[in-house]
């Protein structure tokens, strides 16, 4: 498996990363020898394992479904890079 | 370049009250030999004075710290007099602090002003101690030299050519130059151990569960945990203490008991199994290490240890499957950065598409970029079974390796790192040559396991790390075994050139 400079296009574009010519081009080679590194791991027989999500397989706690947050809207919305009468203003999406 | 220590390290005047350890300022406080408000204003002064040539801090907090460290002496002349109670501390720039900023060592977060606490912090501070500031580190955790920070690199205390490790970096220069007497840190894939060998510190990664990750800014929420870069062994088992235990908040906290730390330091460490796996003895480790590792453990059979070669087969895998899990889980982590709730925004972006990319690529910087890339790769449609899935079952192979181990041994023992602290600059082109750095520390964050770093002897002038892996919430044993040994010889006591002990 190995990775093509298309695939670092698409790569980018999933996940919301635009790239310069410079950076696609450094980024072809840093992963391409980073996923040579991780595929050493192809050569081990692993038909009979099964996958480990959690170092001690625990499972998620519920917690009861009750209430647990106060009403911080203002607080979290002083964090935003622009916000108006109580909502996240972003460029227009519907013309 | 010049490995010796002394010709590149400034001069570090040392004032008396800010080379104590946590024991030590503990009992000083309690005899009312200076008061935190004396102490704090030491630290404070020290770090104004020294702080800028590591650039260990991105945040110094003395307003704040001067605050908590009246309080304290209040609490103090009412009676308490609990270990922590005025003591001082730095956080890891990772840790939320309500109405400070949290960068996590990133541009995407460096206007962030954390509305809440995480667990770590409010437990802390509820104890009493008092927070001077918040240390560099890698971006987003990610590194192993604390050069990938939006804040400049972190410099050695040892020798300022050098790295301090990553990526709780600032947070090991800090403890290391009496920038702070312990720090907080978190290790994802060795980001507390890697530091404190660089660092000549001890330093713990506490279990999987056992220390809240609430308010912890996530990297790779299967592997990270928190932990303690401190002097010793007896300094991390108080501060642990303090940090440690079940959290409602984090849906991953164990609910475990937890022991009394400092208790179990002293229990004698006669008829202790120690395993040694040949894997971490073999090519790779630069022969001045393995002398001193191998001097460390014959200290330990004088203390009346037993040393047993034990074999840990799929050791080679793990950074494998590391770095497939880790920005896996990284890819999906910081999707939430868009530039529209919270963190950086992009200037005039022309529509949402654009506003979400270009936030993300000038917020973010290259190490973060890479990972997030080849996370997203591993979790893509068609590739999602030849990676994420692989490496989850090598990571089953390399738990079952510890869990044969253990049958056998009460702790495993090893180096901490190939080698000795590396030059800043040497290994940044070659993100591979970084990744290999870890060999040694990244198995037993899969593995979820307790593990420590401590100082156990000098290359040309400059600390290593003899790593000490235990089972499942078995941090007492750690640090019994760690304390003892520390009763036995003084590596820990060794401190960078013009910095005194």
């Amino acid at each position: 498996m190995s990775i093509a400079a298309k695939d670092i296009d698409i790569i980018a574009h999933l996940a919301r990363l635009s790239l310069t010519d410079t950076e696609r081009s450094d980024a072809l080679g840093s992963i391409a020898s980073i996923l040579q590194l991780v595929n050493q791991m192809q050569a081990v027989d692993t038909s009979a394992v099964a996958p480990l999500a959690h170092p001690f397989e625990a499972s998620q706690r519920l917690r009861e479904d009750v209430v647990t947050e106060s009403d911080q809207r203002e607080t979290l919305l002083t964090l935003a890079p622009s916000a108006e009468q109580g909502l996240f203003l972003v460029p227009k999406v519907i013309e | 370049m010049n490995l010796n220590p002394g010709t590149a390290s400034p001069n570090i005047t040392n004032p008396n009250i800010t080379n104590h350890s946590l024991s030590a300022i503990a009992r000083a406080l309690k005899n009312g030999d200076y008061s935190s408000v004396e102490l704090t204003r030491a630290y404070l002064d020290r770090i104004a004075a020294h702080g800028g040539a590591l650039n260990a801090y991105i945040t110094v907090t003395a307003e704040r710290a001067l605050a908590q460290a009246e309080a304290a002496d209040a609490r103090r002349a009412k009676g308490e007099s609990q270990p922590l109670l005025g003591v001082p501390l730095a956080h890891k720039d990772l840790f939320c602090t309500a109405g400070v900023r949290t960068s996590c060592g990133s541009r995407m977060l460096d206007k962030f002003i954390a509305p809440y606490d995480a667990t770590v912090v409010a437990k802390l501070d509820a104890a009493g101690m008092v927070t001077l500031g918040k240390t560099n580190m890698d971006e987003f955790a990610m590194g192993s030299s604390n050069e990938n920070s939006w804040y400049g690199a972190v410099r050695n205390p040892w020798n300022h050519a050098l790295v301090p490790g990553g990526s709780s970096g600032g947070s090991a220069a800090a403890v290391a130059a009496r920038l702070c007497p312990i720090a907080t840190g978190t290790d994802t894939g060795g980001s507390v151990r890697q530091p404190a060998s660089f660092c000549g510190l001890t330093g713990l990664k506490a279990t999987y569960g056992r220390i809240s990750r609430w308010g912890m800014i996530a990297y790779a929420s299967s592997l990270d945990q928190a932990g303690v870069l401190a002097q010793n062994a007896a300094d991390c088992a108080l501060l642990l203490q303090g940090m440690a235990g079940f959290d409602p908040k984090d849906s991953t906290s164990a609910q475990v008991a937890v022991p009394d730390y400092a208790a179990a330091l002293h229990q004698p460490l006669q008829g202790l199994r120690i395993g040694l796996p040949k894997e971490h003895f073999a090519e790779g480790l630069s022969l001045e290490v393995e002398q001193q590792i191998r001097a460390a453990l014959a200290v330990f059979e004088r203390l009346g240890a037993t040393l047993v070669e034990v074999s840990l087969p799929n050791s080679h895998l793990s950074i494998c499957a590391y770095y497939v899990i880790a920005p896996a889980e990284a890819s999906a982590n910081l999707s939430r950065y868009d530039g529209v709730r919270y963190g950086y925004r992009c200037e005039r972006p022309k529509d949402l598409e654009d506003l979400y990319k270009r936030s993300r690529s000038e917020g973010f910087g290259n190490e973060v970029k890479r990972r997030i890339m080849v996370g997203t790769y591993a979790l893509s449609a068609g590739y999602y079974e030849a990676y994420y899935g692989k490496a989850q079952k090598v990571r089953r192979l390399i738990k079952d390796d510890f869990t044969r181990a253990f049958q056998e041994v009460d702790v495993i023992m090893g180096p901490t790192t190939p080698g000795t602290a590396f030059a800043l600059g040497s290994k940044t082109k070659d993100p591979v040559t970084m990744y290999l750095e870890d060999i040694y520390t990244i198995a037993v964050n899969l593995a979820g396991l307790p593990g420590m770093s401590i100082p156990a002897g000098q290359v040309h002038g400059l600390p290593i790390g003899l790593q000490i892996v235990g089972r499942d919430f078995d941090e007492a044993r750690l640090l019994n075994v760690a304390h003892q040994f520390q009763q036995a010889s003084d590596w820990h006591t060794r401190t960078p050139p013009g910095v005194s002990g």
